[in-house]
C-alpha cells in the first residue's frame, strides 16, 4: 500500500455509485457454485444462488450504501439504509438488500426514485436524533454516516426541533468511550460482543423511544475483542481511549502490517501522523483474522510510543550503572567480548537466546552472525516455553482455514487460545457456532474453549498422554462418560484429525507433548498438527536458523545444502536454551546475546534464569524497553520495533506476510539485522552480512525450495494472505524420553503456570491503557481441593515445592481440575515459577494456609 | 434488593425446566424476582443471568424494555393516574394534581413511608369509566377528588388488603403442569412429538376416543 494520504472524499452524488467507500469491509470472497442470473440496474450478473444480494452486488461493482451490514456477521436489517427495489416476479418491492438471498431472475434495482427517495428519508431520520458535531468527531472524514449522507442523504434538515442529550462521553470499558447521541442503533457492537466475541456484555438498553447501546451497571464491557466496535461503528459513537482526540482521520497516513504480538499473525493496518503511530486497524485477511483484532495488539502501539522506550545503546560504566553510549563505543566493546570469548575459549561460550521477536531479517542476520561469524550453534529462538524446533518445523502444517474447515474435528491439547491466540478463538468459535466443527479437549483447566468444546477431558499435568493412550488404544467402556464420548468423536474423525499442540503449562515439560505427539502419530497416521506456540516469530526465528542443530530454512546442519552464504558451520551441535542457561550458571558462556528475550521473566525456571545471567561476565540485551533481564546485561543495544523496522513475520501455520516500517525509531535505536551486520563487520571485517533487509531475505529465501514462490516473488508477502511456506520440512522428531510422573500423592496439588492475555509482561506495563488490567496472582483451586485446606475467598496460602515456595491469595474455582492448582504466569504478586526446576516433568506441590 | 431467595430459586428452576432453552424463562423469572422485592433489582437481575445462562446485559436489556419492570424501589402500591384523553377531558389531569398534593409526591415520586408511587399513565383502556386508576394494576373507576382520598387511605387502613396486593404480586394461584400434560419442552429445531399428541394418536389407535 502507498504511503498516501488515506482517501478521505465523500463519494460525491455526481461519483458513479460503484466507488464503494474505503471502509476496509469488503464481501467475503466466495466461490460460485451454483450460479444464476440476476439483473441489477440493467445488467445481467452471474452471482451464487443464496448469497446475499447486498454482497452479489458490490462484488460486481454495485455498491449499496449500509450502516448495520457487516459482511462478517449475521445480517439484522436493523438501518434501512441498504433497501432496494427487487423484482422477484411480483411487481418491484423495496427490500432491504442485506436480507435477500438472491434467486434466480431476481431484477434489482438500486437507483430507482423510490430507492432514492427512501435513502434520503432514511438519513433523515437518523439526523433528526444524531449530533452535527463533525467538526470534533474523531470519526469525521472516515464516517460512513458522514460519506452516505454526502452521497445520498437530504441536503439539509427539516428537523428543527431539540435533539437528545446525553453526557457524553461515558465510559463502556478502560478502553471505549461511548458517545450515546451519535449512536444510530446499527446493532453492530453488540452483535459484534454477542455473536463474534461471544461476550454479550453490552446490549440495548431502555428499549423504545429512549433506546441505548450500555454495559449492566458495574460490569464494564471487559471484552478481549472490545476495540472491534470501535473500527466497525459506523458513526462516531464508540472511541478508543488511545486514538481519542489524537488526529485527524485525514492526517493519518497508512501502511498495511502484520501485528506481532502473537503468532496468529493479524493483518492490521499501521497509522502514523508526525512520526508517531496513533492506531492500528484491523484488515480483512481471509484466510487469517477476518478484520478482528484483540485489544492487545489493536493497542499494542502504545508501548512503542512510551517514554520508557530506549533512544540508545547503554553500557555498565565503572560505577556499575547503564549509561548511555555512542553505537561505535557499544559495538565495538559487545565485538570485543566476542571476539574475546572465541579466542579463550572458543565459538561455544558465545551464546544467542531470542529472536522470535524479530523479523525474519532480524533471526536470520542473527543466526547467520552466530553460526557463520561467530561458529556457535548455542542458538534459540525459545525460552524453554516451546516446543523443539523439529516438532515446530517437522509436524506436517495445518492452516487456520483447514483447522476450522466445516465438519471437521479439532483435538485441543494447547493453550488456552483466548488468553495467547484470541483471534484464533474467534475463528474456533466462529467454526463450532456456524461449521459444525467438533472439539475434544484434553487439559487440566476449563479454557476459553469451555462453551465451544464437544468433550473436554480433564487431565491433570503429565497425563495428556495416558488420556490419549486410553482415547485411541483401549477402546473405553461405552457408556456416557466423557472418555467414551470423547473417543467416539475421535474415531468418527478417522484419519482427518486435526490436532492443536503447544505449552499449555509452563510447569510441565515439553518431553509430555513430544509423548502426546508420539501417542497421535502412532495412532492417527494421518492426524495434522498445528504447533501453537505464543510468540510472533518463533516458527520464523526457527526456520531462519535461531534453534540449536539447524540451519536455516528447516534443514538440520550436518546435512545443510551449504550455499556460499553458509560456507561455514559450527562443528558442534549446540544446545537450547535451557541448556544454555545451565551452562552460564555453570560459569561456561562468556557472551550472552539476548535477542529480544527476556530469560529472568519467561524462562520456567525463574532461579536458573537468575543464575545464568548473573555467572555470565558480558550479557548484550538487544532489546527496545528496558526488560528485567537487559536491567542486568553489561551492554543493552536499542533496537527498533514493530512499525519501525521492514521485514517479513511467519505467523503459526507458517504463512510469511509483510510488516512495514511507517515511522522512524526513537532516538538511534536500529533494526536487529543492522545490529548484526554491524557486530559481524567489527567481528570479522571481511565479512558483510547483508546490506538490507530485502537483502537478507533473498539471500535466505534462495536457501530452501520451501521458499520459492518468496524466492521468486519477494513482494509476495506485501498481500493481506502473504504466502503460506507450510510445506513440512523432513526433519525427525526428537526421539520421546520415557516420561516419568512423580507417583501420585494425595497430599500433592499438580502445579498449572498458565499465561494470561494481560500480564506484567514489559510492554505492556509501557502501554497506558493496558497496564492497569492485569489481575494480581492468585491460585486458583478445586472447590474440593480448597474446603479441605480451608480457603475461603482470598485466603492466603503457601504453595511449596521441592524447588522452592512462594505465598499468595487463594480462590476456589470450579474451572480447574481436581489434584491441579493453577497459578497465571507473570502477574504481580506471586512468581510460581520459583516452584519450578528445569528438567523436572511436572511440578507437584503442597498448598496449606499461610 | 436482593437476589432470589432459596425458595424462589426452586421455583425458577421449576420454571425453567418448561421451556427448551432457558433463556425463554427470561421474563417470567423478572416477575418472579418482582414479586419477591416488589422491584427487579440489580443483584436479581444479575441472579437471573446466572440462572439461565446469559449475561446481565442481557436480562437488563429485556427487562428495561417494559414498563411493568420497575428497576427502582417502589411503594408498597403503585398508583398509575391515567391522563390520556378520555380520562384527561374527564378530570384525569386535575385528579393527578390533587393526588400529587395528597401524597406529598410529584408524579414518579415515592411517598416517605414507601406506601405508595404515583405515575401519570397514558391510556390503561378504561375510557368508559374515566377518570380511571390503577392501584398496582387494580382498577378504580370515575374516581373524583374525594373518591381518592378515601380510596388512599382505605388503602393506607388496611382494608384493600384482599382486593389489592403489594406491588409485584402475579396471582394467587400458580399453575403447575403434570409432566404429561406439558406441551413440547424442545428446542425448536428439534421435532419430536409432543406428549399430548402421541397419546392422542395412541388413543385413535387403540380405538377408543378418551381425547
Amino acid at each position: 500500500m502507498s504511503d498516501a494520504p488515506k482517501t478521505t472524499d465523500a463519494p460525491k452524488t455526481d461519483a458513479p455509485k460503484t466507488d464503494a467507500p474505503n471502509t476496509g469491509e469488503s464481501p467475503k470472497p466466495i466461490e460460485i457454485t451454483d450460479p444464476v442470473e440476476i439483473n441489477v440496474d440493467g445488467e445481467q450478473l452471474t452471482v451464487q444462488n443464496g448469497e446475499l444480494l447486498i454482497d452479489a452486488c458490490e462484488r460486481n461493482g454495485t455498491y449499496i450504501p449500509r450502516f448495520c451490514y457487516h459482511p462478517r456477521m449475521n445480517p439484522v436489517g436493523m438501518c434501512r439504509m441498504c433497501l432496494v427495489e427487487v423484482d422477484s416476479g411480483r411487481g418491484p418491492a423495496l427490500q432491504p438488500s442485506c436480507m435477500i438471498p438472491v434467486s434466480a431472475d431476481m431484477s434489482v434495482d438500486t437507483t430507482s426514485d423510490a430507492v432514492a427517495k427512501v435513502q434520503d428519508g432514511v438519513l433523515e431520520f437518523l439526523l433528526a436524533n444524531h449530533p452535527l458535531d463533525c467538526p470534533v468527531c474523531d470519526k469525521g472524514g472516515e464516517c460512513p454516516l458522514q460519506d452516505q449522507t454526502y452521497a445520498y442523504g437530504p441536503g439539509e434538515s427539516r428537523f428543527v426541533e431539540e435533539k437528545r442529550h446525553y453526557a457524553k462521553p461515558i465510559s463502556l470499558s478502560e478502553t471505549v468511550y461511548m458517545d450515546r447521541e451519535r449512536c444510530i442503533l446499527c446493532d453492530r457492537c453488540t452483535r459484534f460482543a454477542d455473536e463474534v466475541a461471544g461476550d454479550p456484555l453490552i446490549h440495548f438498553i431502555n428499549r423504545g423511544s429512549s433506546t441505548e447501546v450500555n454495559t449492566f451497571p458495574d460490569q464494564p464491557f471487559s471484552s478481549y475483542f472490545s476495540g472491534n466496535t470501535v473500527q466497525i461503528c459506523p458513526v462516531g459513537a464508540l472511541t478508543a481511549k488511545p486514538f481519542r482526540f489524537k488526529a485527524r482521520p485525514w492526517d493519518l497516513t497508512v501502511k498495511e502490517s502484520t501485528c506481532t504480538r502473537c503468532s496468529v499473525g493479524c493483518r492490521i493496518t499501521v497509522e502514523s501522523s508526525r512520526d508517531e503511530v496513533l492506531r492500528y486497524q484491523g484488515v480483512d485477511s481471509d484466510s487469517v483474522n477476518w478484520s478482528w483484532l484483540c485489544d492487545k495488539g489493536r493497542f499494542g502501539f502504545e508501548a512503542y510510543n512510551s517514554p520508557q522506550r530506549l533512544r540508545e545503546p547503554l553500557v555498565r560504566d565503572a560505577e556499575g550503572e547503564l549509561a548511555p553510549v555512542r553505537w561505535s563505543e557499544a559495538l565495538g566493546l559487545a565485538a570485543d567480548q566476542i571476539r574475546r570469548a572465541i579466542e579463550s575459549r572458543g565459538p561455544a561460550s558465545v551464546a544467542v537466546i531470542g529472536g522470535a521477536r524479530s523479523t525474519n531479517e532480524g533471526a536470520y542476520a542473527w543466526a547467520k552472525l552466530a553460526k557463520t561469524v561467530i561458529g556457535t550453534d548455542n542458538c534459540d529462538a525459545q525460552l524453554g516455553d516451546g516446543l523443539p524446533a523439529e516438532a515446530v518445523l517437522g509436524l506436517s502444517g495445518l492452516t487456520i482455514d483447514e483447522l476450522c474447515a466445516p465438519g471437521g474435528t479439532v483435538l485441543w491439547l494447547g493453550p488456552d487460545p483466548l488468553e495467547e491466540l484470541p483471534v484464533l478463538q474467534l475463528r474456533l468459535r466462529h467454526a463450532v457456532i456456524n461449521d459444525g466443527v467438533r472439539i475434544v479437549e484434553v487439559g487440566s483447566r476449563v479454557t476459553g474453549l469451555r462453551d465451544l468444546v464437544a468433550q473436554r477431558i480433564a487431565a491433570r499435568p503429565g497425563e495428556t498422554p495416558g488420556v490419549l493412550r486410553q482415547l485411541f488404544e483401549t477402546a473405553p467402556a461405552s457408556g456416557d462418560t466423557g472418555l467414551a464420548t470423547a473417543a467416539a468423536l475421535l474415531r468418527e474423525a478417522g484419519d482427518d484429525l486435526r490436532v492443536v499442540v503447544g505449552r499449555p503449562n509452563l510447569a510441565e515439560s515439553e518431553d509430555v507433548v513430544l509423548e502426546s505427539i508420539s501417542v497421535l502419530r502412532s495412532s492417527v497416521p494421518g492426524a495434522r498438527f498445528m504447533t501453537a506456540l505464543g510468540r510472533a516469530n518463533v516458527r520464523g526465528a526457527i526456520e531462519a536458523g535461531l534453534a540449536p542443530g539447524l540451519a536455516p530454512g528447516g534443514v538440520s546442519l550436518s546435512n545443510a545444502a551449504v550455499s556460499d552464504a553458509w560456507s561455514t558451520v559450527p562443528a558442534e551441535t549446540g544446545s537450547g536454551s535451557a541448556g544454555i542457561l545451565e551452562a552460564a550458571a555453570a560459569g561456561r558462556i562468556d557472551v550472552l546475546v539476548l535477542l529480544g528475550a527476556d530469560p529472568i521473566s519467561d524462562f520456567p525456571d525463574r532461579s536458573l534464569a537468575r543464575r545464568a545471567l548473573a555467572a555470565t561476565p558480558t550479557v548484550i540485551s538487544v532489546a527496545p524497553l528496558l526488560d528485567a533481564s537487559a536491567a542486568e546485561a553489561r551492554i543493552v543495544l536499542a533496537s527498533a520495533a514493530f512499525g519501525e523496522v521492514d521485514g517479513t513475520t511467519t505467523n503459526l501455520e507458517g504463512r510469511v506476510t509483510a510488516v512495514t516500517q511507517k515511522v522512524n525509531p526513537p532516538g538511534t535505536a536500529r533494526p536487529d539485522w543492522s545490529i548484526a551486520s554491524e557486530l559481524a563487520v567489527r567481528i570479522d571485517p571481511a565479512v558483510e552480512l547483508g546490506r538490507s533487509a530485502a537483502a537478507l531475505a533473498e539471500e535466505m529465501w534462495s536457501l530452501s525450495d520451501a521458499y520459492a514462490e518468496l524466492a521468486e516473488r519477494p513482494e509476495s508477502p506485501s498481500g493481506p494472505e502473504g504466502v503460506l511456506c507450510s510445506a513440512g520440512h523432513a526433519l525427525e522428531l526428537p526421539a520421546t524420553p520415557d516420561v516419568e510422573l512423580p507417583a501420585p500423592d494425595s497430599y500433592s496439588l499438580r502445579l498449572v503456570i498458565a499465561r494470561k492475555l494481560y500480564d506484567g509482561g514489559t510492554l505492556l506495563a509501557a502501554s497506558d491503557s493496558s497496564a492497569g488490567l492485569a489481575d494480581d496472582a492468585v491460585a486458583l483451586l478445586n472447590p474440593a481441593d480448597a474446603a479441605p485446606l480451608g480457603v475461603q475467598n482470598a485466603t492466603r496460602v503457601k504453595l511449596t515445592s521441592a524447588n522452592g515456595n512462594v505465598t499468595l491469595p487463594a480462590r476456589a474455582d470450579d474451572s480447574v481440575q481436581r489434584g491441579v492448582v493453577v497459578v497465571h504466569h507473570n502477574l504481580a504478586g506471586a512468581d510460581a515459577r520459583s516452584l519450578v526446576a528445569a528438567g523436572d516433568t511436572v511440578c507437584d506441590v503442597r498448598a496449606e494456609v499461610a | 434488593m436482593a437476589r432470589l431467595n432459596a425458595d424462589n430459586v426452586a421455583l425458577a428452576e421449576r420454571i425453567i425446566a418448561r421451556y427448551p432453552k432457558p433463556r425463554s424463562a427470561l421474563i417470567p423469572l423478572c416477575h418472579l424476582a418482582q414479586e419477591q422485592d416488589g422491584w427487579l433489582s440489580e443483584e436479581a437481575m444479575a441472579h437471573i443471568a446466572e440462572l439461565i445462562d446469559c449475561t446481565p446485559a442481557q436480562v437488563l436489556g429485556t427487562a428495561s424494555f417494559y414498563e411493568m419492570f420497575k428497576l427502582h424501589p417502589v411503594g408498597r402500591y403503585c398508583v398509575n393516574v391515567c391522563t390520556n384523553i378520555s380520562c384527561q377531558l374527564l378530570g384525569g389531569e386535575e385528579l393527578l394534581e390533587h393526588a400529587e398534593e395528597t401524597l406529598g409526591v410529584r408524579s414518579g415520586g415515592t411517598t416517605e413511608d414507601g406506601m405508595f408511587t404515583l405515575e401519570d399513565v397514558e391510556c390503561v383502556a378504561a375510557c368508559t369509566e374515566a377518570p380511571a386508576v390503577q392501584v398496582n394494576y387494580r382498577y378504580f373507576h370515575r374516581l373524583d377528588t374525594e373518591a381518592f382520598d378515601e380510596l388512599i387511605s382505605a388503602l393506607r387502613a388496611g382494608e384493600l388488603e384482599d382486593s389489592v396486593p403489594p406491588h409485584g404480586t402475579l396471582a394467587k394461584v400458580r399453575q403447575e403442569l403434570d409432566g404429561d400434560r406439558v406441551a413440547n419442552i424442545t428446542a425448536p429445531q428439534d421435532q419430536s412429538k409432543p406428549v399430548w399428541i402421541e397419546r392422542a394418536e395412541a388413543a385413535a389407535r387403540s380405538g377408543g376416543d378418551d381425547s
